[in-house]
């Protein structure tokens, strides 16, 4: 028998033929998603750039397209955001300072992260529903910013609550011991040392959650955020319009000149969320850093 | 393991030390109470909002069902509950989300799979480190944004090729979703292949497979649980994904097998009824709720299937 055979060579060839297409292949399809991202941008910044000056960061909605602006949906998107951030951040750390230093690991904290990790899972648009029967009408709060904000949070809450445990694992547990050897209580311990050791990798997961937030539509479409707001919110209780929903409803009408100015409202969206998730990946990368 | 029997340790010790040496052992913190019950409040705070999703929308469906039998909702083949004569049959509805999911992970799970394989196997550290925060930027990108890219790129773009394509269509729909999920195929798929142990993949080089064997036998089938659980969990997001198909897809719904015509989904019926002014308590409000309660069991059951699989099937490498 021989070792090498003519056929058993060709056989070897094709094989490796065959390892070199593949891999030629999954690169081809990975770096065409890269290329589909730079048509994106691309796409709509020649669409909307011309658009973009003063005058529209700092003029209200308009039914003349060089008229329009976007100064009620950006200030009613901070408003958003700020309102968000004030009630998530607490309730979200909290929760899971408590499944993480607090909770007996049994069938209650067991039922807990099962259930949060359900809730990541469902589409935005039911929290929309929840937050229309519930805050909307129920609590009769109107179509306030004060609705849209206790939403958003609700829909994010999973996000950071998973986050933040993850950044409260990385503590390690000899921190913890050396404080409970000088005397210190459960939540001494927690509050002075467990929480700042895990602070930056929470703040990452808050900012990827406040991001996310930014850029829901859905949820805000059904509580009722209107999309002509000639106005500035003053208050919680004020209506509003955001971001995305003063970008969906230029790209729901027909004229090209308002796809256009949807476009520059989207090159101002996509500038917000790219400045809050480069500050993220710093964070994530300067800490990552000082772990090692 | 050890860490968790390390921490409960420490819970317990300073609570005996109390009880033995402390002269205050008797005394109650009532700070640190008030904080213990401030906190459990917060993780239940998500149990409640589970309860109040269920309740509110079992209430609604339950009285929708007293004016509407199952059978017609279920069964019924005609979607006009906004005008006379109106009937009530959700097929269309479940039909359009199914036409534009099943679009979508058609582009969506080779090319996530694809990319998965070659992050986890092909590519350097340094592409790798280009590559995936590229994709988790294209994962970041609000949907609405990817409405506006159906609507103004990919249609006209199909229409040059297509004539016959209408103005809103299922397509552009599924293409963009497709789009949307692709990055959580492939950095979930990616995280589950990196999971699988280098000896393994040496061991059958060892024996002599080229790269595409090791990746097809050994690689993926290891971490086919991994893999399983994120189409699975792209194809829910696909499944519950709102603006993009409203934009795109447009407000017709019908069964029809052609992707060139406009449908539309579950969510774009629930947006529309949103937008309009229809009025709490009637049974266009109602509809609503009977819709939504059929996304999120749809939606549920799907994840819950592929935790199921990620828990069941999992192989551990230790």
């Amino acid at each position: 028998m021989a070792f090498h055979s003519t056929t058993e060579h060709r056989n070897l060839a094709k094989r490796h033929l065959k390892s070199k297409v593949f891999a030629a292949f999954c690169g081809a399809v990975t770096w065409s998603s890269v290329v589909l991202l730079v048509v994106l941008l691309y796409q709509v910044s020649v669409d909307g750039f011309r658009w973009l000056d003063w005058q529209f960061i700092d003029s209200f909605p308009s039914r003349f397209p060089e008229r329009a602006g976007i100064k009620s949906a950006l200030v009613g998107t901070i408003w958003l955001i700020l309102l968000v951030a004030l009630i998530s951040i607490p309730v979200g750390v909290s929760a899971a300072l408590y499944l993480e230093e607090f909770a007996t690991k049994g069938r209650i904290s067991k039922m807990i992260e099962v259930n949060i990790a359900n809730l990541a899972g469902v589409p935005s648009i039911v929290y929309g529903i929840l937050g229309l029967a519930i805050f909307v009408r129920y609590f009769a709060l109107e179509r306030s910013l004060l609705s849209g904000a206790l939403t958003m949070s609700l829909l994010i809450l999973p996000v950071i609550i998973i986050a933040s445990r993850e950044a409260i694992k990385t503590v390690p547990v000899s921190i913890r011991y050396a404080a409970y050897s000088l005397g210190a209580t459960k939540w001494q311990t927690t509050w002075a040392h467990v929480l700042p050791a895990s602070f930056p990798g929470i703040m990452t997961g808050v900012i990827l959650a406040l991001s996310r937030a930014i850029g829901e539509t859905a949820p805000l479409v059904m509580i009722g955020a209107l999309t002509f707001v000639a106005f500035l919110p003053e208050g919680p209780m004020d209506s509003f319009t955001a971001l995305p929903i003063q970008i969906y409803n230029w790209v729901s009408r027909p004229q090209q000149e308002f796809h256009e100015l949807a476009a520059a409202g989207i090159i101002v969206l996509l500038t917000v969320l790219l400045l809050m998730n480069s500050t993220a990946i710093y964070i994530r990368n300067k800490t990552e850093k000082r772990l090692r | 393991m050890t860490v968790e029997l390390n921490q409960k340790k420490v819970t317990e010790a300073p609570r005996e030390a109390d009880r033995v040496t402390s002269l205050q052992s008797s005394k109650i913190r009532w700070g640190e109470l008030g904080i213990r019950i401030w906190l459990a409040f917060c993780a239940l705070i998500s149990v409640f909002t589970t309860i109040a999703i269920i309740v509110l929308l079992a209430s609604e469906t339950l009285k929708f069902f007293t004016a509407v039998s199952p059978a017609e909702f279920f069964l019924g083949t005609t979607w006009t509950p906004l005008f006379e004569p109106s009937a009530f049959g959700v097929l269309p509805l479940l039909w359009g989300t199914f036409l534009v999911t099943l679009g979508a992970a058609v582009i969506a799970i080779p090319a996530g799979l694809a990319s998965a394989i070659y992050l986890s196997e092909y590519a350097s550290d340094r592409v790798r480190g280009i590559v995936k925060p590229i994709l988790e930027l294209l994962a970041g990108i609000p949907t609405v944004v990817y409405g506006y890219f159906a609507l103004t790129f990919v249609t006209p773009t199909l229409r040059n090729v297509f004539s016959d394509l209408q103005v809103f269509n299922a397509l552009s729909a599924a293409i963009v979703v497709g789009i949307m999920i692709l990055p959580m195929v492939a950095t979930l798929s990616d995280n589950a292949m990196r999971a699988v142990p280098v000896s393994l993949r040496q061991g059958a080089y060892a024996l002599g497979a080229t790269s595409y064997e090791v990746t097809t036998k050994v690689v993926v089938p290891a971490s086919l649980s991994g893999v399983m659980a994120s189409f699975l969990l792209a194809i829910s997001r696909a499944i519950g994904e709102t603006m993009a198909v409203t934009l795109a897809a447009g407000q017709t719904p019908n069964i029809s097998l052609s992707m060139f015509e406009s449908i539309q989904t579950m969510t774009a019926y629930i947006v529309q009824v949103s937008l309009g002014d229809t009025p709490t308590g009637g049974i266009a409000y109602q509809t609503l709720f009977a819709v939504a309660t059929l996304l999120f069991a749809i939606t549920l059951a799907i994840n819950i299937l592929s935790q199921l699989i990620l828990n069941r099937f999992r192989e551990v490498y230790e």
